[in-house]
């Protein structure tokens, strides 16, 4: 694409830099976190006794470093430079805009220090206490004011599609953190949940999987329509396709959460909903797939040369993987050799280590020189050397999760002529190791990229400034 | 009224509204359209349109 540059409107690109480089630095700071509790599952020494620093603690901080800060920031960034570039128009408000992101940083630093002192609601994606969550909904409220304050005062006949996606995930999260997080609190740090039994585990996961569904997906997808078309330089393949991914994917993903609960006590209809629901998904989810790499076609040629729309591309195949292997766990029959292994981790991997790392990391490296005023990155051939440290590293961490899986998987379940089980829970877990220190491996290479990505966006955004950019004049695209 | 015969209304619902939504996205109206949409992508940057089809 030819490099045009002229006028624009007056974009805020101060909070989108701003939530770009936290993007970064959540990455390294989260994915780091998760290599050093893989290597606590092989090597428990490693938490040196510290109860700070042990598996229990730092595993929900991981989980909520990755997704929420490293995820959220993207997000934020992302749909910030998104909707003002489809809508011609500055955001809505900058103070709203500070406001999310001062807002967001104090909840990820509040996780990070209550996370590791044991304070915890005990909801998997839900663990912060009842203050937090507090705080979380006043800065998507004033998320979801400014995103869709935006796209009223826009300049655009239409509301492009990413911004379809963008604002369906912000509102679908609201709702479910608001449900989800519904507590009676006992006193500042702690609290207990609204719901009782089955009820309780069916809301949890009602906003567990929609997490992944809203979080994870509608908000990367709206990414992905936007910097796929945008890198390759061509219009998405289908935008008639993309209106049916659309409806099809928000009006389906909100029923699969029961799969998380195959063969517990919440009703059996339920369970076979969830079930059925979840395989149904399968159809949106690859037309989306679909849609974002045959927007190459007729110009593949431009995945040899360019890393960004190899890393945007890759993350695709991935989420076509993980959107196969999803339904495909989600099958009652399955799930019962599946579900409690190490399985589910692989594919919980393959979707945000492949899918959401991937196209975020394809994003940056898109929106940093855009937003720092440079032609491109500091150097490509170190962004060709990221994309294959975590593509590497990504087949590497799946492929041990998905042996360590179905070797527990077939252990647990083994029993002997009289109806005993064959193994015991710790031979399974012996049987495990050496995947584990396989899983540390390909997770090692993942952080090695992104420690990669932080040096290059540094010198990048520390070069001298070769194009005009600021918040008033002119940029290049 | 029941609540297997709410969900089957729903269902019928669901079904009818997704339909809609077929219709709306492939009929032959709304081409110019969307093919427009899709270039918002480019909109701020240069003023042409540019059609996905096979050839590059």
């Amino acid at each position: 694409m030819s490099e045009t540059t002229q006028v624009q409107p007056n974009y805020n690109y101060k909070v989108v830099r701003q939530f770009t480089v936290m993007t970064v630095i959540w990455g390294v700071v989260g994915m780091s976190l998760g290599l050093l509790i893989a290597t606590q599952l092989f090597a428990p020494a490693l938490n040196f006794d510290i109860p700070y620093l042990t598996y229990s603690r730092l595993r929900p901080l991981h989980t909520n470093a990755v997704i929420f800060a490293f995820g959220g920031c993207a997000l934020f960034a992302c749909s910030y430079y998104i909707v003002q570039r489809t809508s011609q128009v500055r955001l809505f408000s900058d103070k709203l805009a500070a406001f999310t992101f001062w807002g967001w940083q104090a909840v990820i630093v509040s996780a990070v220090i209550t996370l590791p002192l044991g304070l915890t609601s005990s909801k998997e994606y839900a663990e912060l206490e009842w203050p937090i969550d507090i705080l979380i909904t006043l800065v998507w409220v004033a998320y979801i004011i400014n995103f869709f304050g935006t796209l009223v005062i826009r300049k655009t006949s239409h509301i492009y599609v990413a911004n379809w996606f963008l604002g369906a995930f912000m509102l679908t999260v609201a709702v479910l953190h608001i449900g989800n997080s519904m507590v009676i609190p006992v006193s500042f740090t702690k609290s207990y949940s609204l719901y009782a039994g089955a009820v309780d585990a069916m809301m949890q996961w009602w906003y567990g999987h929609n997490a992944v569904g809203f979080f994870l997906t509608a908000g990367f997808l709206g990414m992905m329509y936007y910097f796929v078309p945008k890198q390759a330089g061509r219009p998405v393949y289908s935008y008639r396709l993309s209106i049916v991914h659309f409806w099809a994917l928000i009006s389906l993903y909100i029923w699969a959460g029961p799969h998380h609960l195959h063969y517990t006590a919440l009703p059996d209809w339920t369970q076979s909903l969830g079930m059925v629901m979840s395989i149904i998904l399968f159809v949106p989810s690859w037309g989306g797939m679909i849609n974002g790499i045959m927007t190459l076609s007729g110009a593949w040629h431009k995945l040899r040369t360019d890393p960004i729309l190899r890393f945007l591309i890759v993350s695709l195949s991935f989420y076509g993987m993980s959107t196969f292997e999803g339904p495909m766990m989600a099958i009652k029959t399955v799930n019962a050799l599946s579900h409690y292994t190490d399985w589910t981790i692989g594919h919980v991997h393959s979707g945000a280590l492949g899918w959401v790392a991937m196209v975020t990391i394809g994003s940056v490296y898109h929106l940093v020189p855009i937003l720092f005023g440079q032609p491109k990155m500091y150097s490509t051939s170190l962004i060709n050397v990221h994309f294959w440290l975590a593509t590497i590293g990504v087949v590497l961490y799946i492929v041990a999760m998905w042996m360590s899986g179905v070797l527990q998987g077939l252990m647990w379940r083994a029993v002997n002529a009289d109806g005993t089980l064959t193994y015991s829970f710790v031979e399974s877990l012996e049987a495990s190791k050496p995947f584990y220190i396989l899983r540390a491996i390909g997770g090692a290479f993942v952080v090695v990229g992104m420690l990669i990505m932080a040096y290059n966006c540094y010198k990048t955004i520390r070069a001298p400034k070769t194009v005009a950019v600021s918040d008033a004049t002119v940029a290049t695209a | 009224m029941n609540q297997a015969i709410i969900g089957s209304i729903f269902t019928v619902i669901v079904f009818i509204a997704f339909i809609g939504v077929l219709y709306w996205a492939f009929s032959s109206r709304n081409k110019a359209r969307f093919d427009e949409d899709a270039n918002l992508v480019f909109d701020d940057e240069e003023k042409k349109i540019i059609k996905n089809k096979q050839e590059s």
